[in-house]
């Protein structure tokens, strides 16, 4: 039996990596100031849609890595050879629209989070996006994968400064369990914006990418599965602790708007120096983190979907679109958190309406790929599996389109 | 005059009968490669409720302005094992570029068109790749043909000779109905078409190993990454394995064989030779990074007494030599190591000297328990080729090649 239990650990650790790594890239800047303005304006209440949030999260990442495993192939690759080249095209498109934008949000992060240790953006922006640069076209993806796995244990910090902030634990077990619904129009999009957050087009095709690239096959799916599980649970406890955070020092002294996640760092600096130290380097990791994977993950969906030569064992002049798309992505993202007066927020949200409107398409597609027998053989969706996530599918496209209008309403004038 | 058309121009074209009338749009093209495998053997025409298939030789032309039949007996398409559809099988689908050795998709096929006195032929040319095609397909439908052809000239053609087209079937029953061969893939250098096999999906990898050589298979085998190699063994028949682990090196199908489980390890070695099945079980009792477990039997011992004359004489009679051959290894009536000689110097020396006096000095050899760290030091500190390997009685039990450290400190 231990041996049993043994084999099973070693297994484990064999395909620890892909769900772990995404599940906590998706606690990047964007979903820390999401969080933190949860917390910040409404207290405790939010926390009870962190449970509903990681079950839609680990059904959705659970068909990704499943159809990795079982086919071998990325999701854009799938999406070509089923649905043809103008579909692919026309996706990646709007991904790569989504993700610069996404991106951009990374390197906000990584000024505000800096900016609070007093380092210039001018100077920070531009060493971090060469340091990205360098670290994956150098590096290969082994090495770069445990860099990874290593970022991922500094989202400790948003559970110790969430603990040193001394919130009240009673309350926050109360409301991570009882659902409050108000009919306030802010409370109600901060709900959506939440789960918007934390299920985007980027991940499905990151993480079915990376299961690949690790070479998880059909045979060690259980453990991979467990692994995606765990990524799902660790993410939704980092964002646990980060609403409590924002709960316990900013709410409880008076509900108030944030304008971006620094702010919370400098609302927990009455709590200790470490309270606001821990939070700010918390958001500069997930930020970085998220800079790094965001754009390579763009770049191998792109040229894998459409074709191209694609890989950061390649020269070059071997693979020029996959390296320039790459370069690109980051020098103009780092570009334009410099550019003087940028309407970096209408930008955001601009970013979530092209996630919401790729979003539905992603999912949808997802689980045509998955029923299909002759890419999943014994692997496809049971028939109840197919109503959770059916399901999960309309609960999350509705919630989507809902965030779109309002994002829409906000950008247009007037 | 050769004509080119495209696939994508080529789809939904209007198909007109004998009077001029209209009897529907083109969906697919299909080759029989059986009997030509380049020749469009069928057109698959929508019309009404069915498709209808139209064979070569019952049309006239083809151009952009349409395809016109000079014959109208035409049969309903029903689903044929033999045809290779080109937009269903081909399109959107991944191939392998021989020639360029790596794995693509297929974007648009170029056909040669080939005007005849009573009919026109389309003949496979190129499988497009790139933006060019990918320009193609996107416009297609929303501007006119003639106008797309004019504009895409700005755009770097990318496309592949037909034949050096691998197409990718996992079903085997089929692959041998649209007979595909795996021959181009056995010309390559095994090491390009392990690169390949690791860029596919696994049952494409199952396929390639089923039908290829095993000799090739052996030496693709070896090179592909440690994670796949164990992979790729399992989802063989188990004789199939077998024959492939028979045709590697002793020491590297040990290695291979230490990826997989120990129930699917042992299957596979009771299928295989004993000679064979005894070498790599000797190995396998050894810790992957210990000199044991990195080391080759294949080697060339002579006794210590020989002269270079003797020595080049032994060499010349011998079935098949190491490929990297580069050093002789001497060792006494008992098996023991007595000194190593580097092979080269054996074509500079007279025939009557004896060999020993061109032993290198000082000799360095290793345990077979001796870490990978160590040996890998040694390789450095001494500028070595070859390392040899000594049992607890100082006989020589095998022998450690550089390219093994190469491949060893690119693992870390």
């Amino acid at each position: 039996m231990s041996k049993r239990l043994r084999n099973q650990l070693v297994i484990f650790m064999a395909v620890l990596g892909p769900g772990l790594i995404t599940a906590n890239v998706d606690n990047d800047s964007g979903g820390i100031l999401t969080y933190s303005q949860a917390g910040a304006k409404y207290g405790y209440l939010p926390l009870w849609t962190l449970i509903p949030i990681t079950l839609l999260l680990i059904v959705t990442q659970e068909m990704c890595s499943r159809m990795g495993a079982v086919t071998g192939k990325g999701l854009s690759d799938l999406v070509r050879e089923e649905f043809g080249l103008r579909t692919t095209f026309f996706m990646m498109f709007a991904l790569v629209v989504a993700n610069f934008t996404n991106i951009v949000a990374e390197f906000a992060g990584i000024a505000s989070s800096l900016e609070l240790f007093h380092i210039s953006r001018y100077f920070s922006v531009p060493i971090c996006a060469v340091a990205v640069w360098l670290l994956v076209v150098r590096g290969s993806y082994r090495s770069v994968e445990k860099v990874f796995l290593a970022a991922c244990v500094i989202y400790v910090t948003y559970i110790i400064s969430g603990i040193l902030v001394k919130p009240d634990w009673k309350e926050a077990a109360i409301y991570s369990v009882k659902p409050i619904l108000i009919f306030d129009s802010g409370y109600i999009f901060m709900l959506i914006g939440m789960v918007g957050t934390s299920i985007s087009p980027w991940m499905q095709f990151y993480l079915q990418s990376a299961v690949v690239e690790k070479g998880i096959t059909a045979k060690e799916y259980a453990q991979s599965r467990l692994e995606v599980i765990l990524g799902c649970i660790v993410t939704d406890v980092v964002a646990f602790f980060i609403i409590v955070a924002c709960a316990g020092a900013i709410w409880a002294h008076g509900p108030k708007d944030i304008e971006n996640a620094a702010d919370a760092a400098v609302a927990l600096k009455p709590f200790g120096n470490y309270a606001s130290l821990l939070f700010s380097a918390g958001l500069f990791n997930a930020s970085f983190f998220a800079a790094c994977i965001l754009p390579l993950s763009t770049v191998y969906t792109v040229c894998e979907g459409l074709g191209f030569e694609s890989g950061v064992d390649k020269r070059f002049d071997e693979a020029p679109i996959f390296y320039w798309l790459y370069t690109l992505l980051i020098a103009v993202g780092g570009a334009v958190i410099l550019w003087p007066d940028f309407p970096l927020v209408k930008m955001i949200l601009f970013s979530q309406v092209i996630n919401g409107v790729l979003l539905p398409f992603v999912l949808i597609y997802m689980i045509l790929l998955i029923n299909k027998k002759g890419l999943m053989k014994e692997w496809t969706n049971s028939r109840f599996y197919n109503l959770i996530s059916w399901s999960s599918v309309v609960i999350i496209i509705g919630l989507t389109l809902a965030l779109v209008a309002i994002s829409i309403k906000d950008v247009l004038p007037g | 005059m050769a004509d080119l058309l495209f696939l994508t121009e080529l789809l939904g074209l209007k198909v007109y009968d004998l009077k001029g009338r209209k009897i529907g749009a083109l969906k697919d093209a299909a080759l029989v490669p059986l009997v030509d495998a380049a020749r469009v053997d069928r057109y698959l025409v929508g019309g009404g409720w069915a498709w209808l298939s139209v064979r070569h030789d019952q049309i006239r032309t083809i151009s952009l302005d349409g395809i016109y039949l000079r014959d109208e007996q035409l049969t309903p398409y029903h689903s044929d094992e033999y045809v290779l559809r080109l937009v269903r099988d081909l399109l959107d689908q991944q191939i392998i570029d021989a020639q360029g050795r790596k794995v693509v998709r297929v974007t648009d096929i170029t056909f040669d068109v080939i005007h005849r006195e009573e009919h026109d032929e389309l003949r496979v040319l190129e499988v497009d790749i790139g933006l060019r095609a990918i320009y193609r397909r996107l416009l297609r439908g929303v501007v006119p043909p003639r106008w797309i052809r004019r504009t895409q000239s700005r755009i770097s053609p990318h496309s592949i000779g037909w034949e050096y087209c691998n197409i990718l079937e996992p079903d085997p029953q089929r692959r041998l109905r649209l007979n595909i061969s795996n021959r181009l893939l056995e010309e390559m250098h095994p090491a390009d078409l392990a690169d390949i096999v690791e860029e596919l999906g696994p049952d494409d990898r199952e396929a390639i190993f089923e039908t290829i050589d095993s000799e090739v298979a052996a030496d693709t085998l070896s090179e592909v990454d440690p994670g796949i190699q164990a992979s790729i063994l399992e989802s063989l028949e188990t004789e199939k394995a077998a024959d492939i682990l028979e045709e590697m090196e002793a020491h590297d199908a040990a290695d291979v064989l230490n990826e997989l489980e120990e129930e699917t390890s042992e299957e596979i070695l009771e299928e295989m030779q004993p000679e064979e099945k005894t070498e790599v079980e000797e190995l396998l009792e050894f810790d992957e990074d210990s000199a044991g477990g990195m080391m080759s039997r294949d080697y060339v011992a002579l006794p210590r007494a020989v002269t270079v004359g003797e020595a080049l004489t032994d060499l010349h009679s011998r079935e098949e030599l190491p490929e990297t051959l580069n050093t002789l290894f001497l060792v006494d009536p008992a098996g023991r190591l007595t000194g190593a000689v580097a092979l080269a110097k054996l074509f500079l020396s007279s025939a009557t000297m004896p060999v020993e006096a061109l032993a290198m000095e000082p000799l360095i050899c290793v345990p077979e328990d001796e870490s990978k760290d160590r040996i890998t030091e040694l390789f450095d500190k001494y500028n070595l080729l070859t390392l040899p390997v000594v049992d607890e009685e100082e006989r020589l039990s095998g022998v450690i090649t550089a390219d093994e450290i190469i491949t060893a400190l690119r693992q870390k």
